[in-house]
């Protein structure tokens, strides 16, 4: 990586190309009718804008540069696809805003007929314009594996028939939690990652970004909302989340007052105005527990009987083992650290093999006077997690406990 | 498009039938006869295949060809049925096969 990537001026740049690809895509998808086709324009403008604008400067309508550049593009390079060429010469700037068609992408881009990972890179790709090798450093994979993955997820969306088009009431409702499925592990991928390559970053903004976008297509949707302010509450204590070492700094050792606390308070706005509509959702609940945190200006004011509660809501809407062990945490705090232990043990099977499982036992054991047996735990928990941050914590865990 | 479902039936799936008295069977035949009457106009042609047991499968390529018993996958799910269909898109035939009341599993394949 190189310096210039972490930049002031080249976050403005991609958040630039960011703001201005989908709209493109979305015009050219209506134009050519032809997903694989639009795409491949817009890869290649976004690439131009790359290789000019930092020398040359942003222009000053980003949207009608990368425009016409693809529309030149276009142009000259479809020669067999005479229909293109005829509809293109004919198009000319601007082209009429039409918010549906990002929505479309979106759905598009997420069908639950591609893998997850063909998924996620067509959504950085085509509705937040990053390119293949942006998508790689993010992801830390070969760049040549994530054309293959665009590649591939373009041919089965032509040659299955996969339609451009926002779902149908009936079926919106699994269509828009795939969505959110996938923005949630940009998200995650994003967060988690804070201490590794500065530019992995981009992802929990992307995400951020995704989110807002649409939210404002479809403001109705609470879990939509949901989500956003989930993002959101994480995003604003970010801050205080590592050292200046990167290390990793535990929720009760946060300087919460470099908590961006307007950045707080508006998102529990939005999550209050979203509880109105009254159609709870797992992304609503797991807002309102992080609100919690987020809100209590030192570490012993937690309301924890409140964030237990939350946990069995959201555990009735969505069982899971994982939420459970979150729920155990809870109770540590609200009940005590036998009674968070007798949670756990139910837990051994199913998540035997997952290191925050370990991690939260050895905690547990320390409090309980078990010093070894937590000794034990913790080094369990380091051989399971590949996040070197995580791993750093362990590793202080064990020499210094 | 044209779609081909392939209709996979598991052992289980196979049990379950085998257990049922013969009315019960009889209404669970009646369901699909059901559905392919909804969906009769986009149905273009189809059939239920014998058992698994009956197959032979035979592999070209190194001299002689090689004839075996049984399907090409050895596993617990076997084709059991395909239906060829011409709907709109994915998300039609997707919408059709949500209320296919026969075996649990349907792989969709585009046509070329």
């Amino acid at each position: 990586m190189t310096t210039e990537d972490v930049t002031p001026e080249h976050d403005r740049l991609a958040s630039v190309v960011r703001q201005h690809a989908g709209p493109l895509a979305a015009a050219l998808m209506r134009i050519t009718g032809d997903f694989a086709t639009a795409e491949d324009l817009v890869q290649d403008a976004v690439l131009a804008a790359l290789r000019h604008w930092p020398e040359e400067g942003i222009p000053d309508r980003p949207d009608a540069w990368l425009f016409t550049v693809a529309r030149r593009r276009a142009l000259d390079g479809f020669r067999r696809a005479d229909n293109y060429r005829a509809k293109l010469a004919q198009l000319q700037w601007p082209v009429p805003p039409a918010a549906d068609e990002r929505l479309r992408l979106i759905f598009t881009c997420c069908h639950p007929a591609l893998s997850r990972e063909a998924q996620v890179a067509l959504t950085l790709r085509v509705v937040c314009g990053l390119t293949t090798e942006q998508i790689a450093r993010a992801f830390l994979v070969r760049e040549t594996a994530i054309a293959r993955r665009i590649t591939r997820a373009k041919r089965k969306i032509a040659d299955a028939g996969i339609p451009y088009r926002v779902p149908d009431d009936d079926e919106l409702a699994p269509r828009l939690t795939e969505v959110l499925t996938v923005i949630y592990l940009l998200f995650n991928e994003g967060y988690l990652a804070t201490a590794g390559p500065p530019q992995s970053r981009d992802l929990a903004e992307d995400a951020e970004w995704l989110t807002g976008l649409l939210h404002q297509l479809m403001p109705t949707e609470p879990e939509v909302a949901g989500l956003l302010a989930l993002i959101r509450l994480h995003r604003a204590r970010a801050a205080a989340r590592f050292s200046a070492e990167g290390e990793i700094v535990r929720l009760q050792d946060q300087d919460r007052s470099r908590w961006d606390t307007d950045a707080i308070a508006d998102a529990i706005r939005l999550l209050t105005r979203t509880a109105r509509r009254k159609r709870p959702g797992p992304y609503q609940l797991q807002a309102a527990i992080v609100a919690c945190h987020a809100e209590a200006e030192r570490w012993e004011d937690t309301d924890w009987e409140q964030i237990v509660l939350l946990y069995d809501m959201l555990l009735h809407l969505a069982p899971s083992p994982v939420t459970r062990l979150h729920r155990a945490i809870a109770v540590r705090y609200s009940t005590g650290a036998r009674a968070a232990m007798s949670e756990l043990n139910d837990l051994a099977e199913v998540l035997g093999e997952y290191h925050l499982y370990h991690a939260t036992r050895a905690e547990l054991l320390r409090e309980l006077g078990e010093p070894d047996q937590a000794k034990t735990a913790d080094r369990r928990a380091l051989e399971l997690t590949a996040n070197p941050a995580e791993q750093a914590v362990l590793h202080q865990r064990l020499t210094w406990a | 498009m044209k779609y081909v479902l392939l209709f996979v039936e598991e052992e289980q799936f196979a049990r379950d039938l085998e257990a049922m008295g013969p009315a019960e069977r009889e209404r669970a035949y009646q369901r699909v006869y059901e559905w392919m009457d909804t969906h009769a106009d986009k149905i273009r042609g189809g059939n239920k295949l014998q058992p698994a047991e009956t197959a032979t499968t035979v592999r070209l390529g190194g001299g002689e060809p090689v004839i075996t018993d049984g399907p090409f996958v050895e596993g617990k799910e076997v084709v059991s049925g395909y239906t060829e269909i011409e709907v709109a898109d994915l998300d039609e035939a997707l919408r059709m096969v949500s209320t296919w009341p026969g075996c649990p599993i349907i792989e969709i394949r585009p046509l070329m």
